[in-house]
């Protein structure tokens, strides 16, 4: 079973042949858009606000089309330092962190699926477990432990960040060894046998044989990691000094202010979530043949 | 069919990854639990051991009782809502429609926005002005008459107050659902498909009898995915309504005991209750996956 | 070749981040290069007031780079959280700023700021600042901050065009008057009451224990001298549940200032607010004193000041010590309150404070805090009089008074709290 022929069979749209067929078509496309519609809501409503200026702009009106558009919310929130190294500090953050913890777990996912030793099926149930702590029975213990190690805030040149991408990274590991996991179990023995008999040894075979069918695993893991780094706050908000803060700082800065300027908040939304938006375009498609070849199945 | 290989290479390349989370994972929760039993309150760590005393404290709390139950309405409505959207959305695309990719990554794109940022907008979105105040949802149904089903949402005096922030919890992950669901079901052979139809079964029985059983893992992993989601919420709840009594749930009560009560043992009390919580949900699930998998 | 994209990508961008963030630390024997403030004034009129000590302060000292470290929300919520981290992990900032008073006391005891006092022996401030504030800053003998401001919070905000209107000729005397009047607003169609969340329904409640139980009433709760369960506590309290009823809790406004909007609009007639509303009354919305906004001492405590007061401190370990003193300086100045609290809509510490920049409500403010015959309490909802450790385990007995308005449950909590805390 490959995955291409996993794919929706697109023949198969008109393989229900009755009278109803023209009904139940029209009613699924409408339900369809009605749930379009029900997703999109909120963009257009950040859009709509972000476009408006700082006197047009109000809570009861948020449906209204602006009167008169304008750009200088975008420019006002990108003025903010907190905005604009935020979204720097968030790009050297989140790249790295799910590069690397994608490695990772491509490295646990194999020897756990293919390459297993004993007691492979303890440790699988060991890391998967870290997936799932509440982060903040962490926080304290992280904090000092960093500290300690001058990887926190203050007394790390990188204002943190550096010890940050660690910390996304080791509790991203988890997720992305479950990812490849699943993965890899899905695909069959024999190419590993094969490369095996070709006296091929554990790294090699990763490297040459493994790695290079698990795209589909790299997409959904990439993007997962990508946008809980990108868009974690709790561990951002007391692992960096000012310096090192990633965008959901600033965002939260401008959101959170006793008199929010609306148009600011839906602008700096806006810009925060571009980049996690463009890796779903880049990466997309990877992800849905990534779940279909069964990637986060249990 | 296992060829006698070393095993010791697969070995060392996981190990790193054990140290790592044995120290970040287990070592500080450990941490956790060993803070709950002491009495820390205040700046200064103090290790006196008083055995179960937080948690009694925490039992005889009708706050934390509050927190418990909003988080059980929250988890209820948040799951079963995201399941129930996540699979008729999957349903509706499972055969192939035109512009399937459009209304997948329509359905898929909120998972990418922080929840920072989509509690700055849901928040006016659940506004409950009234009158000339009127604002968000609650104006989209006076736009069509139907002002009488305006709601107080999170504001609201009932204990289902919470389940309105299961709104834009439910509209950033449904389309993750939707993914594992649709995957779910393409994934089921076609032969099985035809075998069932080559008897005489109609599509909706086909549904019903072959492609509905295999969904049971897709609707597990969903669940216990979705469920430690919703008891780890911290940053949505805080950005919608910051303290709010009507939605405060464990993960809040936590924060503001630790970090502005300076309650560090009642704070690791609450954590540790909150992982049993989520281990409630994990351990027998990975416990089955586990079996299931040597029975293969 | 994707496998050597990921390898080297995977290396280059730490390189990368650390080349970019490498060289910014200061001598030591060149002096300190930069300063790091840390308070959460990100807001209208508090923002304006820090940049202008931000500019002070490069005036004077033009080498420093001053890192201004806001972080926004709660009304300084997440900003404490944040702190209470960065002090735990003994990574704190070179200067933060603080509500003087109980506030600060978890800090002091875990001996986390540095004793001040000989900056006041050298500046002078033990003559420039009033007796009472001198007694609220000082620890067994030693003084650990140095306070900007004065704020005043038992004000009740109200626009003369909305009363006049009902046909109201002036804000209540008394908590009891405000129950007449408020029938009356409701029969005109009025809010009597604006509130927001929950902090300011705590500040509604300070006001009303003012009110009702008059100055040592009220001062007595928070040092022992009030018993919380005694009839006349309850009285209280249930008093505050009738004013809750006549208010618009049910909608409450998202913060305060959609609170006071509510006043200005016209749609409720009071709102009780610390006097941070004046910048944003007059210096946001533009409106005039007297015309569009007035404000009057809370019902009930006429003749009193119930203060609060913003507070820079120096913690102990901080990286840039000497700057951090520079700041204090600043901070404690003439000028700096002076132009400080102008933008900021308080009146300054300093009793030698230049009263002519003082117009309008903070004419009569300044007037009111100089007289001697005005009686001083401590703000509750403002960190002056409760604990960290009391301060939260009130407001989460109060989540639940507001809730079930049982008063009797409600103090006789506190009051367990209360022992258990002190």
């Amino acid at each position: 079973m490959t995955v291409e022929s996993l794919e929706a069979d697109r023949s198969q749209a008109g393989r229900i042949r009755s009278r109803w067929s023209p009904y139940v078509n029209t009613a699924r496309y409408l339900v369809l858009f009605a749930f379009a519609c029900f997703f999109l809501m909120p963009v257009y409503v950040m859009v709509v606000t972000a476009l408006k200026d700082s006197v047009e702009v109000s809570v009861p009106g948020m449906w209204e089309l602006p009167q008169r558009l304008s750009l200088e919310s975008f420019q006002a929130a990108w003025d903010k330092p907190a905005i604009r190294r935020g979204f720097v500090n968030s790009v050297l953050l989140a790249v790295p962190a799910s590069l690397i913890s994608s490695m990772l777990g491509a490295a646990n996912g194999f020897v756990l699926a293919k390459w297993r030793f004993p007691g492979a099926n303890v440790v699988f149930p060991l890391i998967l477990f870290g997936m799932f702590i509440p982060y903040q029975a962490v926080l304290i213990p992280l904090t000092r432990f960093m500290t300690d190690l001058n990887l926190r805030g203050g007394n790390d040149p990188t204002g943190g960040l550096f010890g940050l991408t660690l910390i996304h990274i080791i509790y991203g590991l988890p997720i992305t060894t479950l990812i490849f996991r699943s993965y890899f179990a899905g695909i069959s023995d024999e190419i590993i046998e094969s490369s095996q008999v070709d006296g091929a040894g554990m790294l090699r075979t990763f490297f040459f044989v493994a790695l290079p069918v698990s795209l589909p695993a790299f997409g959904v893991s990439m993007i997962w990691q990508f946008t809980s780094a990108w868009n974690d706050f709790l561990f951002g908000f007391v692992m960096t000094s000012t310096k090192g803060w990633p965008i959901t700082i600033g965002l939260n800065n401008i959101a959170n202010v006793q008199t929010i300027p609306f148009n600011e908040a839906m602008a700096s939304a806006l810009l925060a979530s571009l980049p996690t938006l463009l890796v779903y375009v880049l990466l997309g498609r990877f992800f849905m043949r990534g779940l279909m070849a069964g990637a986060l199945k249990g | 069919m296992r060829r006698i290989r070393s095993w010791w290479p697969g070995f060392v390349l996981v190990l790193p990854s054990l140290i790592l989370l044995g120290i970040f994972v287990y070592g500080f929760l450990g941490w956790n639990i060993r803070v709950s039993f002491t009495n820390w309150r205040g700046f200064t760590q103090t290790n006196d051991f008083v055995g179960w005393r937080n948690y009694a404290e925490l039992g005889e709390n009708e706050v934390w009782w509050r927190d418990v139950r909003h988080l059980l309405v929250f988890t209820l409505v948040f799951v079963a809502g995201s399941l129930l959207f996540g699979f008729v959305m999957a349903l509706l695309l499972e055969k192939g429609v035109r512009g399937e990719n459009a209304f997948r990554s329509i359905y898929l794109f909120p998972m990418a926005i922080s929840f920072i940022a989509t509690a700055i907008v849901w928040r006016w979105l659940l506004d409950n002005g009234t009158g000339p105040n009127t604002a968000g949802i609650n104006k989209l149904f006076a736009y069509a008459g139907l002002d009488f089903v305006r709601s107080e949402w999170h504001k609201s005096d009932s204990g289902w107050a919470v389940a309105a922030v299961a709104l834009p919890a439910g509209w950033a992950l449904s389309g993750y659902v939707m993914a594992l669901f649709l995957a779910g079901m393409r994934g089921v052979s076609d032969d099985l498909r035809e075998a069932a139809r080559i008897d005489g079964a109609r599509e909706p029985q086909v549904f019903w009898h072959v492609v509905r059983p295999m969904l049971w893992p897709v609707v597990m992993s969903a669940v216990v995915i979705l469920a430690h989601i919703s008891l780890k919420t911290f940053d949505l709840i805080y950005a919608i309504d910051l303290k709010s009594p009507k939605i405060e749930t464990p993960a809040l009560y936590m924060w503001f005991q630790t970090f502005q009560g300076n309650f560090y043992a009642r704070g690791a009390a609450v954590a540790t209750l909150l992982l049993l919580g989520v281990a409630v949900f994990i351990v027998p699930y990975i416990w089955y996956s586990v079996r299931t998998e040597r029975r293969r | 070749m994707r496998r050597r994209t990921f390898l080297t990508m995977t290396l280059a961008v730490p390189a990368a981040m650390s080349l970019a963030a490498c060289g910014d630390d200061d001598d030591a024997a060149t002096g300190d290069k930069q300063v790091e403030v840390f308070t959460w004034w990100t807001g209208p009129g508090e923002g304006e007031g820090l940049a202008e000590l931000e500019k002070l302060f490069k005036q004077q000292n033009s080498g420093v780079e001053f890192i201004n470290a806001a972080v926004a929300g709660g009304g300084g919520d997440q900003a404490r959280a944040l702190l209470s981290n960065r002090l735990q992990a003994n990574d704190p900032p070179d200067s933060f700023q603080g509500h003087a008073g109980q506030e600060l006391l978890d800090y002091i005891k875990a001996g986390k700021l540095e004793d001040i006092t000989y900056l006041y022996d050298k500046q002078g401030w033990k003559n420039s600042f009033p007796k009472s504030l001198i007694e609220q800053v000082t620890v067994e003998g030693k003084i650990y901050s140095v306070p900007v401001n004065i704020h005043r919070a038992n004000l009740v905000w109200f626009n003369p065009k909305t009363l006049s209107e009902a046909g109201v000729s002036a804000p209540p005397k008394s908590w009891s008057e405000f129950l007449t009047q408020a029938k009356t607003l409701t029969g005109k169609g009025k809010i009597p009451l604006a509130v927001g969340p929950l902090w300011t329904q705590e500040h509604l409640l300070e006001t009303v224990l003012l009110g009702e139980l008059g100055q040592s009433g009220y001062a007595g709760l928070w040092d022992g001298k009030t018993d919380w369960a005694s009839a006349e506590v309850v009285a209280a309290v249930q008093m505050f549940g009738k004013v809750l009823e006549s208010s618009d809790v049910k909608t409450s406004a998202s913060d305060w200032q959609p609170q006071l909007d509510k006043i200005i609009n016209g749609s409720a007639a009071y709102a009780v607010m610390g006097d941070w509303s004046y910048a944003y009354l007059a210096t946001n919305k533009k409106l005039a004193y007297k015309d569009g906004y007035d404000a009057a001492a809370s019902p009930g405590s006429d003749g009193i000041f119930d203060w609060l007061s913003d507070s820079f401190t120096l913690p102990v370990g901080a990286k840039h010590k000497s700057a951090a003193e520079k700041w204090l300086t600043v901070c404690g100045s003439k000028e700096g309150q002076d132009a400080f609290n102008v933008k900021k809509g308080s009146v300054p510490a300093r009793t030698d404070a230049d009263a002519s920049l003082y117009k309008d409500y903070l004419a009569w403010n300044l007037s009111q805090w100089k007289d001697p015959g005005t009686k001083l309490v401590g703000s509750l909802a403002h960190g002056a009089v409760a604990s960290p450790a009391f301060k939260t385990a009130l407001e989460e007995k109060l989540g639940v008074y507001v809730g079930d308005r049982d008063a009797a449950k409600f103090t006789a909590a506190v009051k367990q709290e209360y022992e258990k805390t002190r």
